[in-house]
């Protein structure tokens, strides 16, 4: 639906994006991540046809953007970063407007906008002025904008920034929703965002894509998937102290260390509340696949410890997305950095 | 055609459910108002040559509050659009430039005509309460009314364009004022240069308001400063385009 080759573009000397490529599938949902600065933005505008790139293609549903603008743009529903609305407009009467504008007919005209508020759960302002509106609520206008004459692509910038966590739910729920029916292209900084809703995450670095994937490929490839914090939670029957439980983990085969996990209060208060937790690094090189925990948990099984918690900690995609930005330029897509296992 | 009507109605309605053109209507009637008055002072002090029309079309407050009406229209049109992001929106719908352009032109002048029907109505009381011959001249009415429907055209185009070159409305006031007031003085010149020859009366009567205005509310019909107002604002629009254009490249 979205095809991208060799965009660039510069904002005088500085370049925003350079010589960018990918493409997004119908019914595809995709999240643009990048930390800001990172030419998030300018390829959006691009992709929307407000912006004309220095150089490169872009073909929306089969037309290109700039010669077959009106065709191009008939087919997208976008979102801009901060949703510039007019603020002596009603809600309703603003999606009329944009619904015509679109070139909706007529007589599906209040249908379609009824639709839109309903879906972004906004019916009951729909007499409001504009003005007058919260910012989640001027987001959730911006969406029903997008989607009031259902258009094949949804190009959201930032959808979720500036609302509250009730809100950033909502949205997100609604953005799941619409998969179904849109394909989608939404950029965000926030990485946990674009895990929950996107099927595929590009990732955006200095004007260039770094990375591309599933969430999951992406952190096998960042080779920092298994970051190796198993973490346990212990209660040894005859107290003993937690040196001693270091030094027999420490000892097991597919545990490279052990440390008192972070956070935890000293062996004293420990030794009161009997429960410690410990963290886990596993051994790579041991035959159990790199997972301790099989072996972890019958130690505790020999010795009588009482087991509270005993999980794996997957490095979450902030820890892949810093993976992949502090690469140095020029690095390989997909080679495993030399790189310490994170920390918790 | 269905979506210049959708950005042309929008123009218009945002004019009236902002404050604005409220407040311009109240200050144009009240300045228009006490000039009409005046005029008609003047016509009670006894016999003179002039008609009420020409007493109202040719005082220094009708010109005044004329001049003082385009960058205060105008101002908002773009730059407006430009500063809130709203241009962002509106550029990435299905919507031609020249369509914009159009409807921005076509919403600013309908409300200008707007701001300057009531005044019909002052000679519309007059003829009726006079039953005067020269106040039912029509003539004179359409020669008046039609030249500042035409200078309208070409001082809101020219503030159309101001307005697309700037994000800031003050900015495209002042550009719009002080460019109105360089093709306004100009038609002053001949007040400058004692002798009036056929070149200086020909550059008088395409840029000179103030002599067309005396012309026309006479009832008197010249072509040339209709084709002049007519060819600049096509000019001016064209211009518009342009600045609205290369906006997007320049970002």
């Amino acid at each position: 639906m979205i095809s991208v080759q060799g965009l660039t573009k510069s904002y005088g000397a500085t370049d925003a994006v350079r010589d960018l490529s990918f493409s997004v599938d119908r019914g595809e949902v995709v999240g643009f991540l990048g930390p800001n600065g990172a030419g998030k933005s300018t390829t959006m505008k691009i992709l929307s046809g407000y912006l004309p790139a220095d150089a490169g293609e872009v073909k929306i549903a089969g037309f290109d953007i700039l010669s077959q603008s009106l065709k191009a743009r008939s087919r997208i529903g976008y979102l801009p970063e901060n949703v510039p609305l007019y603020p002596e407009m009603r809600v309703g009467e603003y999606l009329r407007y944009r619904a015509a504008l679109k070139g909706v007919r007529s007589r599906l005209i209040n249908e379609k906008v009824d639709d839109a508020l309903e879906l972004c759960s906004i019916s009951h302002v729909r007499n409001q002025l504009i003005g007058t509106l919260s910012k989640g609520y001027r987001q959730r206008v911006g969406l029903a904008d997008a989607l009031v004459n259902e258009p094949d692509i949804l190009i959201l910038d930032e959808p979720t920034i500036g609302l509250d966590p009730g809100q950033i739910r909502e949205v997100r729920e609604l953005i799941k929703g619409l998969a179904r029916r849109h394909t989608i292209l939404l950029s965000s900084h926030i990485l946990s965002e674009v895990e929950m809703t996107c099927s595929r995450v590009l990732i955006i670095n200095k004007g260039q894509i770094v990375a591309t994937g599933t969430p999951a490929e992406l952190r096998e490839r960042s080779g920092i998937a298994l970051s190796g914090s198993v973490r346990m939670e212990i209660q040894t029957a005859d107290r003993a102290n937690s040196e001693s439980v270091l030094a027999i983990l420490q000892s097991l085969e597919e545990v490279a260390s052990a440390s008192l996990a972070e956070g935890i209060p000293s062996t004293t208060t420990a030794s009161i509340s009997c429960w410690t937790r410990y963290e886990i690094i596993p051994s790579l090189s041991s035959s159990s696949s790199g997972d301790p925990r099989p072996a972890l948990f019958e130690e505790a099984v020999r010795r009588g410890w009482k087991l509270r918690e005993l999980s794996a900690h997957e490095s979450s995609l902030e820890e892949i997305f810093t993976s992949f930005v502090e690469r140095i330029p020029g690095t390989p897509k997909g080679k495993t950095p030399t790189k310490e296992p994170a920390k918790l | 055609m269905r979506i210049f009507w959708t950005l042309w109605k929008r123009e218009v309605a945002s004019a009236f459910q902002t404050p604005m053109a409220w407040v311009i209507l109240f200050f144009l009637l009240l300045v228009t108002g006490f000039n009409f008055y005046a005029g008609v002072s003047v016509l009670n002090h006894g016999p003179t040559e002039v008609t009420v029309v020409e007493s109202f079309f040719n005082t220094v407050f009708f010109w005044f509050s004329f001049l003082l009406l385009f960058p205060l229209l105008t101002m908002r049109l773009y730059s407006e659009e430009y500063r809130s992001g709203t241009i962002e929106p509106l550029m990435t719908a299905p919507v031609r430039d020249t369509q914009v352009v159009l409807a921005k032109f076509l919403g600013v002048l309908f409300l200008y005509a707007f701001l300057w029907m009531p005044t019909g109505l002052y000679f519309l009381i007059f003829w009726w309460q006079t039953h005067l011959t020269s106040a039912g001249a029509i003539g004179a009415y359409v020669g008046s009314y039609l030249l500042l429907l035409l200078m309208g055209m070409f001082y809101l185009s020219l503030g159309c364009f101001c307005s697309s070159l700037t994000r800031h409305q003050i900015t495209a006031a002042v550009m719009t004022l002080a460019v109105i007031a360089l093709f306004f003085l100009t038609g002053l010149l001949s007040f400058l240069s004692g002798h009036v020859d056929t070149m200086m009366q020909g550059i008088t009567i395409t840029f000179s308001p103030i002599d067309q205005m005396t012309q026309f509310s006479r009832g008197i019909f010249d072509t040339r400063p209709v084709v002049w107002y007519l060819v600049m604002t096509g000019l001016c629009l064209f211009l518009t385009l342009q600045s609205f254009q290369a906006r997007r490249w320049r970002s």
